[in-house]
């Protein structure tokens, strides 16, 4: 982006992976499930980086900021000097603090390598638990079960992606996987993780069921990498504070991404977001401030998920919705939701295989448009009309 | 390999080798052409590679099939007419040697 604008001084990308920047999304499916190479889950090959004169020093973390002297201090000892510093340090799985955590074959979903231990533990007829029913974990027992894992899905709350779905969606979702073959259970404390010789035997329920398994992934959510920041003196409030620029308090140091808690103008708040979207329309905001460019538009907030032959779309997000109206047949599988506050304004289009509905959503959304009930749910009324 | 041709809205013409297997957006991408987003990776769920096909190529590429996913992205692409496409819904082979793309004036 940097380059693409004009950027021709020195760019230095520093990353704490062994691998030059990949694309995480596929992590929890065709790459699980064997459908992605390591070239295909690049982000770029690797002759951008020469092509674009970018020195990639990977293997390697920000020890420490100095912001008066303007540089970083490596892992190996290194400083680097700076004008400008970009913060993309993203985010963390967040862990349990139960007993038996620490045992082999109790895995997170973060990272390739993550996932190479996750995709050694699918194969046919053995046992994954999911502690955790959001999108990572959902995603995770689609792919298992198509790679022929017996999978149970454990969750605290009284419904699947209960943070971040309504109601109607979840249940959808848990009938679904159901219907694939997936335990679910809901209302599920978990107590502990069960072992024998260091090995992960079983989830140990609050209520004393034990749910044995070969592997348990758990997907509880993320924690925002925002120490390196706080320890600079930004300011952080779960997550880096940036401004529309993705600039923080220091107008040297900007930070996007996952790692960020940054303003959502069309909500009038201020959010963390974890999503690829989010993550590129705060670089283009970054890149654009940096190369002295106009500021780019501000984005509708979307999400995608993949499970089995389902597509999942999210428009915005709901906001002081005290509504939801279904456009479509729930049942048939093709469907959207729409989540609107007391005065009919649209917050956010919950699409479930029904991609007009989602990008006419988006429309929607970004003009602040009022709907009725009645016209959202009349199907003969077409999604451009309702965007008009 | 064969060469294709992304022509950005402002007219700048960028002439790229892009390998067979690749689709028309990881070729731009991978070479950092501006003008193709490509949000999602190449998922077809956020309409941010959009291309207007040549008329020359529009024969040959065709059009996404009505009710396909693609279709429905493009009903509300940015700026869409009737030669559009989403560039990671096409396949590179040889075939396409001198294909001759053009970028639409935004994205989003």
């Amino acid at each position: 982006m940097l380059r693409q604008l004009g950027w021709t001084a020195a760019i230095t990308l520093i990353g704490e992976e062994p691998l030059p920047p990949y694309q995480r999304p596929p992590l929890s499916k065709a790459w699980l499930k064997g459908e992605a190479t390591a070239e295909s889950l690049a982000l770029r090959p690797a002759k951008f980086y020469a092509d674009a004169t970018i020195e990639l020093r990977i293997n390697t973390s920000v020890a420490r900021i100095d912001r008066a002297a303007k540089t970083v201090t490596l892992s190996d000892g290194c400083t680097l000097s700076y004008d400008i510093l970009i913060l993309a340090l993203g985010a963390r799985a967040r862990r349990l603090p139960i007993p038996g955590i620490e045992l082999d074959g109790v895995l997170e979903l973060r990272s390739a390598a993550d996932a190479d231990r996750l995709k050694a533990a699918l194969h046919p007829g053995a046992r994954l638990a999911v502690i955790g029913g959001g999108y990572i974990g959902l995603e995770a027992a689609a792919s298992g079960r198509a790679l022929g894992a017996e999978v149970t899905i454990i969750e605290r709350e009284s419904r699947v992606l209960a943070r971040v779905a309504g109601r109607i969606l979840s249940d959808f979702f848990q009938t679904f996987h159901r219907s694939q073959g997936v335990t679910i259970e809901v209302d599920a404390q978990v107590a502990a993780l069960e072992g024998i010789n260091g090995h992960v035997t079983g989830v140990r329920l609050g209520d004393g069921r034990l749910v044995p398994c070969d592997a348990a992934l758990v997907g509880v959510g993320a924690v925002a990498n925002d120490e390196l920041a706080r320890e600079a003196g930004l300011t952080c409030q779960n997550g880096i504070v940036v401004d529309l620029a993705a600039c923080t308090d220091d107008p040297s140091i900007f930070a996007i991404g996952d790692c960020t808690s940054r303003p959502l103008p069309l909500y009038e708040r201020m959010g963390r977001l974890e999503s690829v979207p989010n993550a590129l329309e705060q670089a283009k905001q970054a890149a654009s401030l940096i190369c002295g460019k106009p500021a780019p538009t501000p984005e509708v907030p979307w999400f995608w998920s993949d499970q089995y032959d389902l597509r999942l779309q999210i428009a915005g997000m709901p906001f002081d919705a005290t509504e939801i109206v279904i456009r479509g047949d729930v049942a048939s599988g093709k469907f959207a939701l729409f989540h609107l506050t007391d005065d009919g304004t649209v917050q956010a289009v919950e699409a479930v295989n029904a991609s007009t509905e989602f990008m006419g959503g988006r429309r929607i959304i970004a003009k602040r448009k009022r709907l009725t009930r009645a016209r959202i749910e009349d199907m003969s009324v077409s999604m451009q009309e309702l965007a008009a | 390999m064969p060469k294709i041709t992304y022509i950005e809205h402002n007219g700048t013409a960028h002439e790229i080798d892009v390998p067979v297997g690749k689709t028309v957006m990881q070729g731009a991408v991978d070479n950092n052409v501006p003008g193709i987003d490509a949000d999602c990776g190449g998922e077809c769920a956020c309409a941010t590679c959009h291309v207007y096909i040549d008329a020359a190529w529009l024969d040959r590429i065709g059009l996404p099939a009505t009710g396909s996913n693609e279709a429905s992205m493009l009903s509300f692409a940015a700026v869409t007419q009737p030669d559009s496409r989403l560039s990671c819904q096409i396949d590179v082979t040889a075939a396409l040697n001198g294909l001759v793309v053009r970028m639409p004036e935004g994205q989003h």
